[in-house]
Formats: structure tokens, C-alpha cells, sequence
């Protein structure tokens, strides 16, 4: 990877509410370092909903709406037809919405936006689960983890619904992947969406410290162990076509990634087998995609 | 110029004529023709409107409620469970003071399925904090989305014009169309107290603690209470610019009336014709009008039913477990009153089944005949 130079423009404040070590207060910091000044950021109910602060103040240096929890494609698609109205073709609409108000409750409006091509980015700060409201599992959990609602007793039996493929699917621009162990990579890919026109997604993984039963000082290397064990392999798909690897050279067994986290302690062999499989598939899978 | 038009074409005339910027909108029986005008217009390139066909109610509703925050003018119209999809979307727009304007044209709501006139969509929404006006004919259809989009702008809350499914929806009258000329001193452009802007960045609908949440509903609560002045104010100044106007109610029949119909909607159209013939027979009756079911006319109706001894009141949707709901609101804004005539509630014409001069009579006679309903609920027309 190419040197590159990270913008030292700061638009998430001091005083937010984020959980110490919260991965996706990472994510915001440097996701807005890429989107920069210009950008109205629309968040469906979410931690996001929370960490940026109670009325009357806000720790977020950009316009924000806050908007209901189904609605992050519908209330952006509003939000970039009145700007365009009013002639503003410059200013960035992002939506910043959760992997519950992505893969669930706000897939419907997702789809029908990105079916529309609506000119927005769209940001699944992705926490594998209903975080915000104590850690229930969502359609983005992972196979066997604990969550309160899928307790160690009988962990989530499926696997984690696969997002972008649903979204490639819709032959939208851009999608990608990032995490921010790839700090580069990521302001790489939010910096190569906004200057493509229609829906883009980003699917960021952000460790969650309480939610996934880690020390809040693994974030990182825990963001890092999902890239290299490839069960978050880092991609891109332009046109819902073109898939572009960003190959981790550095491969380690699903179970060094496993093996930190809380939310798997139970797992036993056998199921770090299952799993170990699964990435391996799914691998393949992508791999044949991108070389189709 | 005067045109026999739709009521669903009555609508679109309204939107253009209110220089609607975005218009958000998902197909439903019997708004759908409202859509399809719409479209019609804005592909043939008539109307600098952008149109977001989304894929549900809800997603139209959150659409206007992003682009309404975004500063520009908004519009979509729905019916029955359309508009029960959105109610969540509803109370997020009153919620964030947002003058969106919605038409709803009425049918009931299944199952069993039905497309047919009916008020219990709107009204079971009367808790979400919209403005809700009903028309009677196809030019109040289009008179009150001009007077909408005044009044909300003013009071920074929602309005719902409602009409009849088929009634108005689909039937054709001669409506006198202003033309842009004369709608545009009527109605300025949309200028936002809070516009969205990255030089000033602000957040909106942000999380309140429940330090100030009370405080956010009492001023809607205000901003509710002042509607009877802005309408009015609106209203007169349209009286002078088009020659028409519509208060919150209107009186109409014998001055001084023992017994006093109470209507909404096309009901009302029906019921004008009845009680002239009710008055020639010698009976003492007069009607009464609603326009504006929210905020509710208290003080107005008050006002007219002074001298009145009994109220019949027409309901063409039902509370299950309560009975019409105009009846029950008008029950409860007289509980304070010194005068308090007797309330008779009638329900009729649910899911579309025609409300007949002979039911009217039904009613009206009934009411002459009683001193008190002898029920809580009096049915029109039931087959039993």
C-alpha cells in the first residue's frame, strides 16, 4: 500500500458518549476525516443515535438528522433530493446506520434506495448485534456467539447474513469493506466513494468491547484478527460485478480470532471447526468472484 | 379557468399550484390516480418537482421527513393502510415540527378487504399531532392543499387533507383552477427557521432526556392551540384573493335550531339537500359542518350549538368499544360546558355503503322522536 496523507480536519468532538474502546467511535473519526466538512449524515436509531450527545449539544462538527430506525435509505434519498433542489450537488449525504438498521429493520428502505440508485453513501457501522440496547442478536451475529437473546445454552444457530452480496445484487456503483485496523485502506475506500455518483456501501466492522466480551485495548488488534483469520475478508465491488481483493498476507486459523472474544468462549472445538470451514467457503467463494 | 375535474385531479392541481419541490409516494386504491397524475406532469416536464417513487408508506413518509428537514416543499398522499403504515413516520414529523402537507383519501382499513370510503384511517391517527382537514367537494379539495401548505409553514406542523374514497376521489365537478399567477402571493416559497446547512452545522431531532422532553411536546401543544387563529387568518385572506373560503365549521339551515346534524365530508353535501326538506316539513333543524377535525373546533362548535337541544351527530368510522369518533370528541370538548345538549351517535356508511337521504332522515327523525338515544350507539341502515 501506497504511502498516503490522513486529513487532520477532526469533525467528531471531545465529549462524545461511545463505550471506551468503542470500535466505531474510530470508524466515525475517520470516516469524517474522508467525507470531510461537507456532508450531512443521517442516523437511523443506533448507538449513534446516543454517543454524539443530548439535546441541545452535539459532538459531531457536520449536520446531522436523526431519523427512525427503518428509514436510513428513505430519509437520505429525501435528504439529496432537497439539496439537489436547492442546487447543492457537493455536499456528501451519508447515512450512518447500524447492522441491525441494515441487515433488519432497515433493509426494506435499503433496497428500495439502492434499487433506485439514490445519490448517497451509506455506512454499516457494523457491531454484529442490537448493541444500543444491551447486546441481542442481530442478522448480522455470527454463527454460535452469545448475545442475550442466544445464550451460551442455545448460541445463534445461523450464519450472519451476507450484506454484500444483497447489495451487490442491486448493481450498485461501489460497495466495500473496511475495519479500522486499515485505517489507510479505509479512508482509501470512503475517499474512492465520494467521488462516484449513486448508492454506495461501506461495510465497516467495529469491534464492540462490552457487546463482544473483550478488553476495551483489543479493539484493534481484534479489528486486525477478522481481516487476517479472512472471516472479514477486505473488498471492493464496483457495479455489483468487479470484485477487487485486498489480499491479507499475514493468514491466521478463525480460532486466534475467536479465541479473544468473550461472546465465543463456549465454543468447543468441533464448532471452531464449523466455523473455520465456513470462512474457508465463503473464501473460495469471494475468491471465484473475483477472478470471474 | 373552470374545469370538471377529479378530486384525485383536484389534489394535483393543489400540488402544483403549491409549487411542491419533492413528492415521495407509494400506490394505493383510491389515491393511486393522485400518483399517476403526478407523474404524468413532472415526465412531461410541467413541474421542477422531484419525485421519489419509493418502495413503501413508511419509506414516503421518512423520504418528506428528510427532505422537509432539508428546507424544501413536500407532498405525498396515501390512503387506508398506507397511511397506517406510516403512522410511526407520522408522529416523527410533527415530532420534528415539519410542514409537510399529506393527502389522505379515506377507505376503510381490512380485513375484510375493502376500498371504499370510510374515516377510520384517518382518524385513528388523531393522536400523532396533524393538523387534519375534510373537504366536501372537489374545489375544497384543491382550495385546502393551497391553505395547507400556508398553514403549516406558519405553525411549523403537519396537515392532512382528507376526502372521500370515490365520492370525490373519482367522481368529476366543475372546480374553478386559480392560476400560478394567483396562488403565488397567496403562498411564498418555503423558507425554513432551521435550514440544513454544512456552514452551520446543526443537529436535528436529536435525543432529549426527559429534562426537556416535556417541554417539546407543550410547544406543540401551543403550536396546536394557535391554529385556530393562523387558519382563520389564512382562510380570510384566501376569502379575499378567490372569493371562496372555508372556516372550521359551517353552519348552515334555520337560524335558531332545536336539533343540530352533525357531519363531515360528503355526508355534509348530502345532508344540506335533507335537512332544507326537514325544515319545509316543519322540523327545527339545522347542520353543522366540520372542517377541521384536529385541533379539535371546541370553542367553535360551542359557539353554534348555543340553543341547541340535541346534537345527531353522523359517523362514517368507528372506535370499536366506543363508538363514531366525532361523537366522542365532541362529547368530551362539551364535558366543561354549561350547556350541554343531549348527544345522539350515529354510525353509518362504513366501508363505503352509501349514507342515503332516507338514513339521514332516519337519523334526524329519530333524534326529533327521542329525548335521549336510547343507546350509546346508533346504527344506520344495519342489516340485523
Amino acid at each position: 500500500m501506497n504511502k498516503m496523507e490522513i486529513p487532520l480536519s477532526e469533525n467528531l468532538g471531545h465529549g462524545h458518549l461511545a463505550c471506551a474502546g468503542c470500535g466505531a467511535a474510530v470508524s466515525m473519526r475517520l470516516t469524517l476525516k474522508a467525507l470531510g466538512e461537507k456532508t450531512v449524515m443521517v442516523f437511523p436509531a443506533s448507538c449513534w443515535s446516543i454517543v454524539p450527545g443530548f439535546w441541545p449539544y452535539s459532538s459531531l462538527r457536520i449536520p446531522v438528522i436523526h431519523a427512525g430506525f427503518v428509514t436510513g435509505g428513505a430519509t437520505a434519498s429525501g435528504v439529496r433530493a432537497a439539496l439537489d433542489i436547492r442546487g447543492d450537488r457537493e455536499s456528501v449525504v451519508a447515512v450512518w446506520a447500524g447492522d441491525g438498521g441494515t441487515f433488519d429493520i432497515g433493509l426494506q428502505a435499503l433496497s428500495g434506495a439502492a434499487e433506485r440508485n439514490e445519490d448517497f453513501i451509506y455506512i454499516c457501522n457494523d457491531n454484529e448485534g442490537y448493541m444500543n440496547t444491551g447486546t441481542q442478536r442481530s442478522s448480522a451475529t455470527p454463527m454460535f456467539a452469545w448475545t442475550t437473546t442466544t445464550p451460551v445454552m442455545q448460541p445463534k444457530e445461523n450464519p450472519k447474513k451476507d450484506i454484500m452480496a444483497i447489495m451487490a445484487d442491486h448493481y450498485i456503483p461501489y460497495a466495500a469493506t473496511a475495519t479500522i485496523a486499515y485505517p489507510e485502506d479505509l479512508l482509501k475506500k470512503i475517499e474512492k466513494a465520494k467521488r462516484i455518483r449513486g448508492t454506495r456501501f461501506i461495510h465497516l466492522l467495529s469491534p464492540c468491547p462490552p457487546g463482544w466480551r473483550v478488553p476495551s485495548e483489543l479493539t484493534i488488534k481484534i479489528s486486525r484478527l477478522a481481516v487476517r483469520s479472512k472471516i472479514f475478508p477486505l473488498y471492493e465491488i464496483e457495479n455489483g460485478i468487479t470484485y477487487t481483493l485486498q489480499e491479507e498476507s499475514h493468514a491466521v486459523p478463525v480460532k486466534e480470532y475467536l479465541k479473544l472474544q468473550g461472546r465465543f468462549s463456549h465454543l468447543t472445538e468441533s464448532e471452531m471447526e464449523v466455523v473455520q470451514k465456513n470462512v474457508e467457503r465463503d473464501w473460495g467463494r469471494l475468491l471465484k468472484k473475483a477472478k470471474a | 379557468m373552470k374545469k370538471v375535474i377529479t378530486g384525485n385531479q383536484a389534489v394535483a392541481y393543489g400540488v402544483i399550484l403549491s409549487r411542491v419541490e419533492v413528492i415521495s409516494a407509494y400506490p394505493i386504491t383510491p389515491q393511486t390516480t393522485i400518483v399517476e397524475e403526478l407523474s404524468d406532469l413532472i415526465a412531461s416536464g410541467r413541474l421542477n418537482t422531484r419525485f421519489l417513487k419509493v418502495e413503501s408508506e413508511h419509506s414516503a413518509m421518512a423520504a418528506l421527513i428528510g427532505a422537509s428537514t432539508g428546507g424544501v416543499r413536500c407532498f405525498t398522499a396515501t390512503s387506508s393502510h398506507g397511511l397506517a403504515y406510516m403512522h410511526e413516520m407520522l408522529h416523527w414529523a410533527s415530532g420534528a415540527r415539519l410542514p409537510i402537507v399529506l393527502v389522505n383519501v379515506n377507505r376503510a382499513i381490512g380485513p375484510p378487504w375493502n376500498i371504499w370510503s370510510d374515516q377510520s384511517d384517518s382518524l385513528s391517527q388523531r393522536d400523532t399531532g396533524w393538523i387534519q382537514l375534510y373537504c366536501e367537494n372537489n374545489q375544497e379539495v384543491l382550495d385546502t392543499i393551497l391553505q395547507a401548505y400556508r398553514i403549516a409553514e406558519l405553525a411549523k406542523l403537519p396537515v392532512m387533507v382528507v376526502l372521500d374514497a370515490y365520492v370525490l376521489s373519482h367522481t368529476s365537478e366543475a372546480v374553478e383552477i386559480p392560476t400560478m399567477e394567483e396562488v403565488n402571493p397567496f403562498l411564498p416559497p418555503y423558507c425554513p427557521e432551521y435550514p440544513l446547512d454544512t456552514q452551520e452545522p446543526m443537529a436535528f431531532s436529536v435525543i432529549a432526556t426527559p429534562e426537556y422532553f416535556l417541554e417539546f411536546r407543550y410547544k406543540i401543544q401551543k403550536a396546536m392551540e394557535q391554529i385556530p387563529e393562523i387558519a382563520k387568518k389564512v382562510d380570510d385572506e384566501f376569502r379575499s384573493r378567490f372569493g371562496r373560503g372555508y372556516a372550521a365549521i359551517e353552519r348552515y339551515g334555520k337560524e335558531e335550531a332545536e336539533i343540530l346534524l352533525i357531519t363531515s365530508g360528503t355526508v355534509t353535501s348530502t345532508s344540506r339537500i335533507v335537512i332544507q326538506k326537514m325544515i319545509e316539513k316543519g322540523i327545527s333543524v339545522a347542520g353543522i359542518k366540520i372542517k377541521r377535525f384536529r385541533p379539535f373546533p371546541s370553542e367553535e362548535i360551542y359557539e353554534e350549538i348555543k340553543g341547541a337541544k340535541k346534537l345527531a351527530v353522523i359517523d362514517r368510522n368507528l372506535s370499536a368499544g366506543v363508538g363514531g369518533i366525532f361523537a366522542q370528541e365532541l362529547k368530551a370538548s362539551l364535558y366543561s360546558k354549561e350547556e350541554r345538549p343531549q348527544v345522539f351517535g350515529f354510525i353509518s356508511g362504513l366501508g363505503g355503503r352509501d349514507i342515503t337521504p332516507a338514513l339521514i332522515e332516519e337519523a334526524i327523525q329519530y333524534t326529533v322522536e327521542h329525548p335521549r338515544p336510547d343507546e350509546e350507539i346508533l346504527w344506520l341502515g344495519l342489516k340485523k
